[in-house]
């Protein structure tokens, strides 16, 4: 994997600053229904290749971020603010 | 040819030129009763078993690489089965009685090597769980003992038991624990399969599933189509790509986990020692390397190819526990892509297409698993309802809500 993360709010930071979530998934409603709950709990597509997950910068600015990432190659492709897509403040 | 004591010398007379190659290489036919997709370990101990104990001999196994060249061949070799859940325990240990008479049944030197497997406790509550592990082994007739300080002292004089902060307390063993030689293990059950008449297709990699209605028909290949009246699926890393192409998503993400191997070093460690602070198992192989590993790196990959922080992570946790580590030098390190299912434990069941089976989600516990999860994946397959020992290895059981999670994690595959 790349060695450097590009961390929109710190730069370009080692890896081993991170804390890695896991797929960057939407979060059903509270009522969406067991069947959109067991899918997002539970099932994965488990790509090979283009992937987005969550990362935390654990040892920097602690915001949480979604990496894009190659799951093939360890290719790192970029990093957002995770509120940034939500509408939140980043 | 069977292989015995009377053939290597003979053949050893005559120049060793007598050998003949352990498996065929044949062109896939059109049409099998069984398709296996995956020649690892699982998916030639399936085909083995299918042929041996369920006499089902048409059956193809499908490997897009060569036999062997997958986790089979990229594990630490460690077998045991000191599991606490009732999902699991029976299963581990099936699989253990079938690696202790492995080597006859198969007429193959797998170098099954019963030497012990200690897990090591460093505070009051982590023997408290080794106590209650060591019952739950017990109370389903598998071998536990706890061992004081002492004990440990007297067969592992060299860890750091004074350790400031993972001082040793002691430790849990399962004495019929131990190693296996591992690629002797696929190109045993290849051999034992092959001469049953299954045909091992190397080179050749599955593109698509084809399906009617709710059936499969066979499957798309880059040696052509091949048809099939059952599917197996046992692909490992590689089961959610599989899967896909059955249009089926699976509770599994796909992690890299590294193995590393150390210069050869004279006897000292003559078990299977882990480091219960940490996560750091080691072996000495028979060649006096020491065989090691650790966690899986944390992210999802497919690379097989690992990360140097989880080498520093693993190289740190050794000499914490083993300080004359600190001047070894280790020749070779390794990646294989582990299924990581949502629970930790695995799923053995006939999914969403009638004749479809899947064998997926080892996470990195496969090796130990292998001989068991063939002959009850073959069981399965041949007599269309589960093995005893597998009856909660279900696909379903995530929505049911009834978790195997012997760690206690949750949904939380890079945890497990």
């Amino acid at each position: 994997m790349a060695s450097l993360i590009p961390c929109p709010h710190c730069g370009r930071r080692p890896k081993e600053e991170f804390t890695i979530r896991g797929a960057a998934l939407e979060r059903p409603g509270p009522d969406a229904g067991q069947a959109a709950w067991m899918d997002y709990v539970y099932l994965r597509d488990n790509p090979r290749g283009a992937y987005r997950e969550y990362w935390h910068h654990t040892s920097g600015c602690r915001r949480w971020l979604v990496v894009s990432r190659n799951t093939a190659t360890h290719d790192v492709t970029g990093a957002e603010d995770a509120a940034a897509g939500k509408g939140g403040k980043a | 040819m069977r292989y015995s004591a009377l053939s290597i010398l003979l053949n050893g007379l005559r120049g060793n030129a007598g050998w003949r190659p352990a498996w065929r290489q044949p062109q896939p036919r059109p049409h099998y009763d069984v398709v296996i997709v995956g020649g690892g370990g699982h998916g030639l101990a399936t085909a083995y078993y299918l042929a041996k104990e369920f006499g089902i001999t048409n059956v193809a196994v499908l490997e897009k690489n060569y036999i062997g060249s997958g986790n089979v061949g990229r594990n630490t070799t460690i077998i045991r089965s000191n599991y606490l859940l009732p999902g699991n325990n029976p299963f581990y240990e099936l699989s253990m009685k079938l690696w202790e008479g492995l080597e006859q049944d198969f007429n193959f030197n797998a170098m099954v090597s019963q030497r012990g497997v200690v897990n090591l406790y460093h505070s009051d509550a982590q023997r408290d769980a080794y106590v209650r592990r060591g019952n739950a082994m017990r109370l389903h007739g598998v071998d536990a003992e706890l061992l004081d300080r002492d004990a440990i002292r007297a067969v592992l004089p060299f860890l750091d038991f004074d350790n400031a902060r993972f001082p040793i307390q002691g430790g849990l063993i399962q004495r019929r624990g131990g190693t296996v030689r591992h690629d002797a293990v696929a190109w045993g059950y290849a051999r034992g399969a092959d001469s049953r008449g299954v045909d091992i297709v190397q080179n050749c990699e599955v593109t698509g599933v084809r399906q009617d209605g709710n059936r499969v028909t066979g499957v798309e290949t880059t040696q052509g189509f091949i048809g099939c009246d059952r599917l197996a699926l046992a692909a490992a890393g590689n089961s959610s790509q599989v899967a896909q192409m059955a249009g089926l998503r699976l509770p599994v993400e796909s992690h890299v986990l590294q193995a590393f191997v150390s210069e050869a070093l004279k006897p000292f460690i003559d078990c299977v020692v882990t480091f219960g602070a940490g996560h750091f198992y080691v072996s000495q192989s028979d060649k006096g390397g020491l065989v090691f590993g650790g966690d899986i790196d944390g992210y999802n990959s497919y690379a097989q190819r690992g990360n140097l922080a989880t080498v520093e992570h693993v190289a740190e946790a050794g000499k914490a526990l083993i300080p004359a580590l600190s001047r070894v030098r280790v020749l070779r390190s390794w990646g294989g892509v582990m299924d990581m299912s949502m629970d930790g434990s695995p799923i053995i069941d006939r999914v969403h297409r009638d004749n479809l089976y899947l064998n997926a989600g080892w996470c990195y516990g496969g090796f130990k698993a292998t001989p068991a999860s063939g002959y009850c994946f073959a069981h399965l397959i041949a007599k269309g309802e589960p093995h005893e020992t597998t009856r909660q290895m279900r696909l379903d059981r995530f929505e049911r809500g009834y978790l195997i999670d012997e760690k206690g994690q949750g949904a939380q595959p890079n945890l497990h």
